[in-house]
């Protein structure tokens, strides 16, 4: 039987940026400031963590002005959603596996 | 690697995140029940302003066109809907306090948008009716209205409001054939509906 934590993504193996994904594969697109009252962490955090999703290619950023207002928009990528995907598909099979 | 209960844990922070992120969570059911309760006393103001003396399902004969009269019934709409808003707030803040949330967050906005759409319509609407003279199906509009705004709202906060909507939706169909018992199905859709649904939602998701 083919081991399901190969299939794990190793840039989703943090919870953080799990949750990031989780909160961009439901809703089209969101702000980087509800992001931070969703996830409820720091600014340097979720900076942090999103320039790890974005260098992976996972999420895709729109800046613009609101208000004269820097305004920052991530958006889930195709790549993004099939990672996401394809590691919610080994969680379950990792979980499942020890029962 | 991390140990099972870890992988666990991430599978449940999906679906919380997935939740917080697209539904708001803190309505309150109580404040349901008491938006009820206010609409009940604003039906049974407005039964003295409109009916008084005549039996409340005696057959209906209407004295709205009377502009004091109308005027008092659109007042007495005017408090309930205050009265219910601000309730509504004032509970739903407690109840997000309670859960680390906040009552002004990205889901509550993107509620309280996608709701205003079919009841700013729906108002405006009821408003040119009542000006122009068919004072008839202004509950059953409001009730037809309101559902749909529900209906709406659901997808962005629990999704048993959608069975309040498709009620109120109903009734509003089934008062738009009785003319002149507007007030009626008015307390029965605005009061009672509410009574029983804020007391579901308590019962659910409050305590």
């Amino acid at each position: 039987m083919k081991n399901p934590f190969e299939n794990l993504d190793k840039v989703l193996e943090h919870r953080t940026r799990l949750q990031i994904m989780s909160v961009l594969v439901t809703n089209d697109g969101y702000e980087f400031n509800s992001l931070k009252e969703v996830l409820s962490i720091t600014d340097g955090n979720l900076a942090s963590h999103i320039k790890a999703l974005e260098r992976e290619k996972y999420l895709s950023v729109s800046k613009s002005f609101v208000e004269r207002k820097p305004n920052t928009k991530y958006k889930i990528t195709e790549r993004g959603r099939n990672a996401f995907k394809k590691h919610l598909d080994a969680l379950e099979a990792v979980v499942k596996q020890q029962k | 690697m991390k140990e099972i209960p870890e992988y666990e844990k991430d599978l449940a922070s999906i679906r919380t995140m997935m939740e917080r992120s697209a539904k708001f969570i803190s309505l309150s059911g109580l404040s349901g029940v008491l938006a009820g309760v206010y609409a009940l006393c604003g039906a049974i103001a407005a039964y003295y302003i409109v009916h008084y003396p005549i039996a409340p399902l005696d057959d209906g004969t209407y004295s709205v066109s009377e502009p004091e009269a109308l005027l008092k019934l659109i007042l007495i709409a005017a408090v309930v809907f205050a009265a219910s808003l601000s309730t509504g707030l004032w509970l739903s803040n407690k109840k997000a306090r309670k859960q680390g949330l906040k009552l002004w967050s990205p889901t509550s906005r993107k509620l309280l948008i996608n709701i205003s759409i079919p009841l700013v319509s729906g108002g405006v609407f009821i408003l040119i009716m009542l000006y122009t003279g068919h004072f008839g199906l202004a509950a059953p509009a409001s009730l037809i209205f309101y559902g749909l705004a529900l209906i709406q709202g659901s997808l962005n906060t629990f999704d048993e409001i959608r069975y309040l909507g498709y009620s109120e939706i109903i009734l509003g169909l089934v008062s738009a054939m009785f003319p002149g018992y507007g007030l009626i199905f008015w307390a029965l859709g605005f009061g009672i509906l509410h009574i029983v649904y804020g007391a579901i939602m308590y019962n659910k998701y409050d305590k």
